[in-house]
């Protein structure tokens, strides 16, 4: 049967498609940066198509062209991705399905699905970036969807009344998205298997390390992790954050070697604690980062025996963590002796000339610490320079680096010194992390960056354990006390925050960053750990699934109740002069004078007037009254007041 | 299946739907008679959340959860709307203009809206006949809706339930009311056209002489009297003198040949005989337009009936009414 409301039956007008075509274009707008050049011009095309046949009042193309279309397509996105469920591949499809969709909307139900489709676009945008500016661009676009949904209900109504109705809604909407955002019980995801890119683009330390690859990551300004100390911060040259510790050298490249879980007993001693919590990016790696050396193991935490802090799965969401770091702890000088032969391994046959120097040296000196002290020496004078574009190195790149270049960035200096302490003999091994932080001048916060990406060396010594040495602080000692950009040349290209000659415009990125943090830890960290927290905050200690989901649902009641009552209150409410005169309508009623629909004010009260003599005189006084209220020019208050009480009085 | 148990058991359904028909005035759609439930669309943007809240579970999404959450606040607030849409509207049916059997009665309803908010695309329907409009309600104003229900029997008609329906704002919601106001239409006889009777009985010896083959011919102009029919006024001399000045004293009447005092009786008993009285009635309703038409006077008489000899538009509705409500003798 027809139905004018139905939306099956209601064709789309030229201005609802340009609405929609308008919000489709702000959700899959990010995506051009991502997706293949051709898919974007492709989804162009069949926007501009589907505007062309609006516009010409022509028919739309047949199902099979739209198939051909749709087939085409889909072959190019196979063979730019030779899959289509992974993610990327996933979304660009459906980038790619808003354009079909249009090109086959005829009725209203087709163009509230294409508009749905932009809802669920939205979420896609957010598997690649959740930063605030994407929010406020998603934020638009879901107005922007809302409105065009409200036009298809309202085909008359001027775009500016639907723009309004939209706001209402969301106003509307936004204590129950808040309430359900708070207490909707969490689960962690995932909830099945993900598809095989969909952690790609994480970045962050490897769990290798060869010549080039740090000093390429330390050009990033992303940041790596946060830190927010309850109490002093530490001062900078104490900044260790201790990554993947590298054990296995192949000549070339460093790599993470066995891998024991050991029992965590606390530091003792130490010149100063820290408390704090991190803040870690995402970074797909299990290895969390702590101050040396990590007094306090977070939550669902294992470390390892050369005190690597792991996480039990990959890192993919923001974590937090809380922990606790003591400096310069009572040493611990006992290792089994596997570990040792480990830390003294080298490939046969590479580095000929270190190995030969390290031997020398080990002939020449009494003890390890000896030993260590010649090479640091050696390092100090040898004027190195210490780049951020290092020279490429050949098949021996320890002995390239330390006699014919002479130039490269910690990873450089890190390898060359525990290649040298195993050719002698001492026990040593590569740890990995970040030295230094930014403080936020605004909220105090350390802002650890991949520029800040940094290796060193721990030597172990006899009676005294493993100690951390710093060779590229030996050869450059700037690096550790005033940072990556102090220590290299002036020539060098720096991550343009890093330039100093950029003072102010780090004012305002630190503002920036305080607000960042607080989104992360406030929006994007919500978890089911932080959703325990506020309830517990609340007072309600161990919220299970049932509770919250009774809370929610008490506050959803609530807060309908709440927009039910708002809705009647808005309706117009007769105003005291009305009041009154109904008032004294009902009282002659009651005296079985009862006004009839046509009767107007001056017959009635002068027919109430004449049908009850007693009162008759007041009645009229009421009905010119009321009538020089309500007809007048301008109602007074006292004559208002006074009405009212005449009929009362009545 | 519901509908026919509604229908069995009106009582039941007064209940269930708030009012017992039919009610008299304005009618206010209070809360309490206004229905909603989720229209298709909103069962699609069900799934569409339920696909937002598995990815945001498995992609630990935390701006997801905020979109579906807000989605599914719009829905809640949309519900409200569609609800507001049409609650406390009040309805008033209008005037009714009596129309022939085998016409479509035009039932005119007042949707008042009483809110500083306007109501747009709100349905209404008459359940019986099909016969719908969207109005759009404006703010602090009113829509009216002419609902065409057609007349299918002489007599009064009642327009019976009516729908008002709505999904303003989202269209994830269908809101719906129904009234039965009460209206009623007269409904006059199906006229059949047929001569007119010749001019027989008591009065018609003294009017015969006025030839009544010339009725349409022009013959002149006079003076506007009240029972002149407006069909014979020389609306061009009017509107020659000055429109401002003109009252009805200045307006002339065509005078038209055989007008003069030509007096008609239109009997029933001078129908051919073998009728049914249905059929009687249209054809007395038939002579009664032919006679109006033809500016003659004339006066109806059916058994237990009779209305005074007399022209002009009043007279013509009378005896039409007359017809429409005869219940026979």
């Amino acid at each position: 049967m027809n139905h004018p409301l139905a939306p099956e039956q209601r064709q789309v007008s030229v201005r609802d498609l340009a609405w929609l075509i308008a919000a489709l274009a702000v959700v899959v707008a990010p995506h051009a940066l991502r997706a293949p050049w051709w898919l974007t011009v492709l989804t162009l095309c069949l926007f501009g198509w589907r505007a062309y046949f609006a516009l010409n009042r022509a028919p739309l193309p047949s199902r099979w062209l739209v198939l051909a279309v749709a087939a085409v397509a889909m072959l190019g996105i196979w063979i730019e991705y030779r899959t289509l469920f992974g993610r990327q591949s996933g979304i660009v499809l459906l980038v790619l399905f808003s354009g079909l969709k249009l090109l086959e909307t005829r009725t209203h139900r087709d163009a509230a699905i294409a508009a749905f489709l932009g809802y669920f676009l939205i979420i896609t945008n957010f598997l690649y970036t959740q930063s605030i500016p994407t929010a406020l661009l998603m934020g638009a676009a879901l107005f922007l969807i809302t409105a065009t949904l409200i036009g298809f209900s309202a085909p008359q109504r001027a775009p500016r009344a639907n723009l309004r109705t939209a706001t209402l809604l969301l106003a509307h909407a936004a204590p129950a998205a808040l309430a359900l955002f708070l207490l909707f019980p969490r689960v962690q995801g995932p909830l099945w298997g993900l598809p095989q890119d969909a952690y790609s683009g994480m970045s962050g330390l490897s769990d290798t390390m060869s010549p080039g690859n740090l000093s390429s990551l330390a050009l990033s300004d992303a940041i790596a992790f946060r830190a927010e100390f309850d109490g002093p911060t530490p001062p900078p040259a104490q900044r260790y954050w201790r990554g993947p510790v590298l054990w296995d050298f192949d000549g070339r490249t460093w790599s993470i070697g066995p891998s024991f879980w050991a029992e965590f007993t606390p530091p003792r001693g130490g010149s100063a604690s820290y408390r704090y919590t991190v803040i870690l990016e995402p970074h797909n790696r299990q290895w969390l980062f702590a101050l040396e050396t990590v007094a306090s193991l977070p939550r669902g935490t294992r470390i390892s025996f050369d005190g690597r802090l792991l996480s039990t799965t990959p890192v993919r969401a923001r974590l937090r963590y809380e922990t606790a770091s003591v400096t310069e702890p009572e040493p611990v000088a006992v290792e089994r002796a596997g570990a040792l032969r480990w830390a003294t391994r080298l490939p046969p046959d590479s580095n000929p000339r270190a190995v030969a120097l390290a031997q020398e040296w080990r002939a020449a000196s009494a003890s390890d610490l000896e030993v260590l002290a010649r090479a640091i020496a050696f390092l100090r004078e040898g004027r190195y320079l210490y780049t951020l574009e290092p020279p490429l190195l050949g098949a021996n790149p320890v002995d390239e680096f330390l006699f014919t270049t002479k130039a490269g960035f910690c990873e450089h200096f890190s390898s060359a010194f525990v290649v040298l302490m195993r050719a002698a003999g001492v026990p040593a091994r590569v740890v990995t992390g970040y030295q230094g932080g930014e403080r936020n001048i605004v909220d105090n916060i350390l802002t650890v960056r991949q520029s800040d990406a940094h290796a060193w060396a721990e030597v172990f010594l006899a009676g005294r354990g493993w100690v951390r040495v710093d060779p590229t602080a030996a050869a450059v000692p700037g690096r550790v006390e005033a940072g990556l950009a102090r220590a290299v040349p002036e020539t060098t290209t720096l991550p343009l925050m890093m330039r100093p000659q950029l003072e102010w415009l780090r004012g305002v990125r630190d503002r920036w960053e305080a607000t960042v943090h607080q989104w992360n830890v406030w929006v994007l960290g919500y978890n089911p750990e932080r959703q325990r927290d506020l309830m517990t905050s609340f007072g309600m200690r161990d919220a299970d699934w049932r509770a919250l989901t009774a809370v929610l649902f008490t506050f959803l009641g609530a807060m309908t109740a709440v927009l039910l009552i708002w809705s009647l209150q808005r309706l117009v409410r007769p105003d005291p002069v009305q009041r009154a005169w109904r008032a004294f309508c009902r009282k002659l009623a009651a005296r079985g004078v009862e006004r009839a629909p046509h009767e107007g004010p001056r017959d009635f009260s002068a027919r109430a007037a004449r049908a009850v003599p007693a009162a008759g005189g007041s009645i009229e006084r009421i009905g010119a009254l009321y009538i020089a209220l309500r007809y007048g020019a301008h109602a007074t208050q006292p004559g208002v007041a006074r009405l009212r009480r005449m009929v009362r009085e009545l | 299946m519901i509908g026919r148990l509604l229908d069995r058991n009106p009582r039941f359904a007064n209940w269930l739907y708030g009012f017992t028909p039919p009610e008299r005035g304005t009618v206010v759609l209070v809360h309490r008679r206004v229905y909603i439930v989720p229209a298709r669309l909103g069962w699609f943007f069900a799934g569409t959340l339920g696909v937002l809240l598995m990815g945001s579970i498995n992609y630990a999404l935390s701006l997801g959860f905020a979109l579906t959450f807000f989605l599914a606040g719009l829905g809640l607030a949309g519900m409200v709307h569609t609800a507001r849409n049409l609650a406390r509207i009040a309805v008033s049916p209008g005037r009714v203009e009596p129309v022939f059997a085998g016409e479509s009665a035009q039932f005119r309803l007042y949707l008042d809206g009483r809110a500083p908010f306007d109501r747009p695309s709100v349905l209404a329907r008459h359940l019986g006949s099909g016969s719908q409009l969207v109005v759009d309600i404006p703010a602090h104003g009113i829509a009216d809706a002419v609902l065409a229900v057609p007349a299918k029997r002489r007599g009064w008609l009642a327009p019976g339930r009516v729908m008002l329906e709505t999904r303003f704002p989202l269209g994830l919601f269908r809101a719906w009311s129904y009234i039965e106001p009460e209206a009623r239409c007269l409904v006059y006889p199906r006229p059949e056209r047929s001569p007119l009777p010749p001019h027989i009985g008591e009065a018609a010896a003294g009017a015969l002489h006025a030839p009544t083959a010339g009725s349409d011919d022009f013959a002149g102009l006079r003076g506007y009297q009240r029972p002149d029919s407006p069909r014979h006024i020389a609306w061009k001399a009017a509107a020659r003198s000055d429109a401002s000045t003109t009252r009805s004293e200045d307006l002339l009447t065509k005078q038209f040949a055989g007008d003069a005092a030509a007096e008609l009786w239109l009997d029933a008993r001078l129908l051919p005989g073998g009728l049914a009285l249905e059929q009687r009635l249209s054809r007395l309703a038939g002579w009664v337009l032919a006679a109006e038409q033809a500016g003659a006077l004339y006066g109806l008489r059916l058994p237990g009936v009779e209305l005074a000899p007399g022209r002009g538009d009043a007279h013509r509705a009378a005896c039409l009414q007359a017809l429409a409500l005869y219940q026979g003798a």
